[in-house]
């Protein structure tokens, strides 16, 4: 495997835990419902995920561990949210910080113990091929989910009823309830969705990318999905392209610093923050998409009048 | 025309509500209303805003649960718990106000009230036959979100259509229309109810109710004070029925003629522009002078300019050259919005919410929104800190409020807590205490109810008189007619020559709205 190879695989899977975690939350943000508890969904995954394939010795069963993990937590922000209709980006923090300390507690006799790996496909032949072989066919099961992913969520999004009902939503709660649209209903939906794409993000972390359980692994990518979502302009394809780009530029910069070049290690690790909004700044210029796709009622509590 | 089946209580009705209340934490929104809406029959719900007709309304479509009360619905008793449910039934209605989804698309829009799984070509396609069928064109694949008043009333209203239902609630639905094409929806209606179909429609406008109904309900305070034909009516008894007193006359003085010098407070030379985004409207070579003491309306179907002009006009949209645009004989064409007011000039927009009024601030705030640049002194203390006074800016909001009979529930409320009617007085009172010299207003009485739509022509017309250049675009024909001194329309981003209101009538002006004005006078400026 040569070396070009090998730094497009490594930046296949620095993309996958944030094109997932982002993803999630553009369903969420979609329906208008802002959930700044992305991080701690996200660690909430990956402890549970570890924690389970360690147990049974199958990364399938953690994985699927996580997803409900992190779709059991996102109903506690649901609930609070659009039930009990508290400030969603308060909730939003309160459950970062919950989950964050909350993981570290779980995960404590975890620290240490060896991990599960989720194994890459291998498929004969195709597998082999030069170049695209191993990037192509030869991939953790996450990874292949994780496109999946964006192709369904594009497609539910614009081309399903669903679809539109949830931008509906997003777009004039007030509205959407005059037409009967079931408004808390389409939100806890979404945002369970969320929780659960969370948490397979999580479970990226603890069982593809080093399958090994440390307290705070997910190091901020939570924040970073968040910060995807907006400045991709609440569309797909470019969270796709800005998750991509900063786990090019993440590792990128590691052979860089590899190699010895001579600037600041730190000022070369905030480099992939510095380059993603720097271009999807650059790319979300155009005012009026912006305007057309931003979820208008996005935060705001709906609180149907009787 | 005569309706053959419809009279008073021929054949079971077809909608019964009895008793209906709903109560708001200590407001009776309506109380014990009773209603019944016989089969074929256009059933018109008269009353000034806040007498209760948007919650009935509400109430019968599902989209309120009533206090008390019961609503029959073909013979049997029924509970319409939401609005999927009364559609279900066959209940439509077409909303006046926060129905349309901005960021999507008219067909999608549509797409979302159907409860089948149409595909959206279907739906476009079925959406542009309706159009076509009742005068009511749209383009399927544009934003909701770039679509003037009008042409989202026309989406409400071909949405409604669309699922055939048996009952079809429209409010204020010929508020946005030329004439002519309210003629045509009349037609519409007309058919409709001659196919069996039962209309309950909500206006101001008591001609056309006279016109079209067979029935009518008149609601005050949430009362119903009168059921009548109103073809045995005249539009001042159904007036008085509904504000319980009689409507103001506006009284016009005429205008007092030039005394000297070059009076033109505010003109407008060859304003051409480009359409700013994918939906809006170019501007061609738009000429027109205002003088001292006169007011000049401009008509034309919503989205044929109006907002653009209205926007290159107070100074949201710059002009290329500085003349273009002269405010009492300085060139203002490059000069922002506050330039523009410094120089005498005051502006209200159409949306009240958002444009002319920060919705979640309170009544002083937004005065000193509009009025910090120009009345800085009054309102700002400190020098350099600019601090707030809010001594004077609550003695000048209550000034307002007093001189424009603001009604409101708290001593400072929020924009948004006033109704509609309420929300306008008290911005077009805003700019009026400023007494300036060139006013611009833009629909100053969209969705404003009669007592207080008289009020805010009167405030007009008197400043006009006073020696002021005022300018009214609107919808509202008879508004024109009953304010201006010259009437020009819009129409495909051009404007027509104005012409006297002596010399104006109904007819005339529906075939300058529509560009096929053959004016007799020799134009000038006319391109």
């Amino acid at each position: 495997m040569g070396m070009f190879e090998a730094i497009l695989l490594t930046v296949a899977t620095a993309a996958t835990p944030l094109l997932i975690a982002a993803m999630g939350e553009l369903v969420v943000e979609r329906s208008g419902v802002l959930n700044l508890g992305v991080e701690g969904m996200m660690i909430m995954g990956a402890v549970a995920g570890f924690g389970v394939a360690q147990m049974t010795g199958s990364a399938w069963l953690g994985m699927l561990a996580a997803i409900l993990a992190g779709a059991a937590f996102s109903l506690l922000f649901g609930f609070l949210t659009l039930t009990l209709v508290t400030n969603q980006v308060a909730t939003g923090l309160a459950l970062t910080l919950l989950g964050l300390g909350a993981s570290a507690m779980i995960g404590e006799s975890f620290v240490g113990l060896p991990g599960v790996r989720m194994q890459s496909l291998n498929i004969p032949f195709l597998s082999d091929l030069p170049v695209v072989g191993k990037l192509l066919f030869g991939q953790d099961p996450i990874f292949y989910i994780s496109i999946l992913l964006t192709i369904g969520v594009t497609w539910f999004l614009f081309r399903t009823r669903a679809g539109l009902t949830l931008r509906a939503v997003g777009d004039n709660h007030t509205s959407a309830h005059a037409l009967g649209v079931r408004v808390v209903r389409v939100r806890y939906l979404a945002v369970m969705f969320g929780g659960a794409c969370a948490g397979l993000a999580g479970a990226q972390l603890s069982l593809v990318y080093v399958p090994q359980w440390v307290e705070n692994m997910t190091s901020g990518r939570g924040w970073i999905a968040l910060a995807l979502v907006v400045f991709a302009s609440w569309r797909p394809w470019r969270i796709l392209a800005g998750a991509y780009l900063f786990g090019a530029v993440t590792i990128g910069q590691l052979h860089a610093q590899a190699l010895g070049i001579g600037i600041p290690s730190q000022f070369m690790s905030s480099l992939p923050y510095l380059a993603t909004i720097i271009v999807l700044v650059l790319i979300s210029r155009n005012k009026r998409l912006t305007l057309m796709n931003t979820p208008t009622s996005l935060g705001k509590p709906f609180v149907p009048d009787r | 025309m005569t309706s053959i089946t419809n009279k008073n209580g021929a054949g079971r009705p077809l909608l019964e509500a009895s008793k209906l209340t709903k109560i708001f934490g200590s407001l009776k929104a309506c109380d014990g209303i009773d209603l019944s809406i016989g089969t074929g029959e256009i059933h018109a719900l008269l009353g000034e805003n806040g007498a209760g007709k948007s919650t009935l309304v509400k109430m019968l479509f599902g989209a309120l649960q009533p206090t008390s009360g019961d609503i029959g619905w073909k013979g049997n008793p029924v509970t319409v718990s939401n609005p999927a449910m009364a559609r279900s039934l066959g209940i439509g209605m077409v909303f006046q106000h926060f129905s349309l989804f901005d960021a999507l698309t008219a067909a999608e829009n549509i797409a979302l009230s159907l409860d089948e799984k149409t595909d959206l070509n279907t739906i476009a396609a079925r959406a542009r036959q309706i159009g076509q069928t009742y005068g009511l064109p749209v383009d399927p694949d544009a934003l909701v979100g770039d679509l003037s008043v009008g042409e989202r009333q026309r989406i409400e209203i071909i949405r409604c259509l669309l699922q055939n239902p048996d009952l079809i609630i429209l409010d204020e639905p010929t508020s946005v229309l030329t004439p002519q094409e309210a003629d045509l929806l009349f037609v519409t209606l007309e058919r409709l109810r001659s196919e069996g179909k039962s209309i309950l429609y909500i206006s101001h406008r008591l001609e056309e109710v006279r016109r079209l109904c067979d029935r009518a309900t008149v609601l005050r305070h949430g009362k119903v004070v009168g059921q009548c034909d109103p073809r045995k009516e005249t539009a001042g008894s159904l007036a008085r029925l509904m504000v319980g007193s009689d409507i103001h006359v506006i009284e016009r003085q005429p205008v007092v003629a030039a005394s000297t010098g070059p009076n033109n407070l505010l003109e407008v030379n060859g304003l051409s522009q480009k359409p700013r985004g994918p939906f809006s409207v170019s501007l061609h070579d738009i000429r027109l002078s205002v003088q001292a003491g006169e007011i000049f309306g401009i008509a034309g179907v919503a989205g044929n300019g109006q907002g653009e002009l209205f926007e290159a006009i107070s100074g949201e949209v710059l002009q290329e050259r500085p003349d273009i645009i002269r405010i009492r004989g300085k060139d203002a064409g490059l000069s922002g919005i506050s330039a523009r007011r410094k120089l005498g000039a005051a502006f209200v927009p159409e949306e009240r919410l958002g444009h002319g009024a920060v919705p979640d601030m309170p009544l002083t705030d937004n005065l000193l929104l509009s009025r910090y640049s120009t009345d800085g002194k009054v309102f700002l203390a400190g020098g350099l800190l600019k601090l707030l006074q809010q001594s004077s800016l609550t003695l000048a909001a209550k000034r307002i409020i007093a001189q424009m009979d603001v009604r409101k529930s708290a001593e400072n409320p929020d924009a948004s807590a006033l109704s509609g009617g309420n929300l306008q007085k008290f911005l077009i009172g805003r700019e009026l205490d400023r007494n300036p010299s060139v006013m611009v207003v833009n629909q100053p009485t969209w969705g404003v109810d009669a007592g207080a739509a008289a009020h805010i022509r009167q405030a007009l017309v008197d400043l006009a008189r006073g020696g002021s250049a005022v300018i009214v675009i609107s919808q509202d024909l008879d508004e024109l007619f009953e304010i201006s001194d010259r009437i020009a329309a819009m129409v495909h981003g051009r404007l027509s020559e104005a012409v006297p209101i002596e010399a104006m009538n109904m007819e005339r002006v529906g075939l300058m709205m529509g560009g096929a004005d053959t004016s007799n006078q020799p134009s000038a400026g006319a391109a």
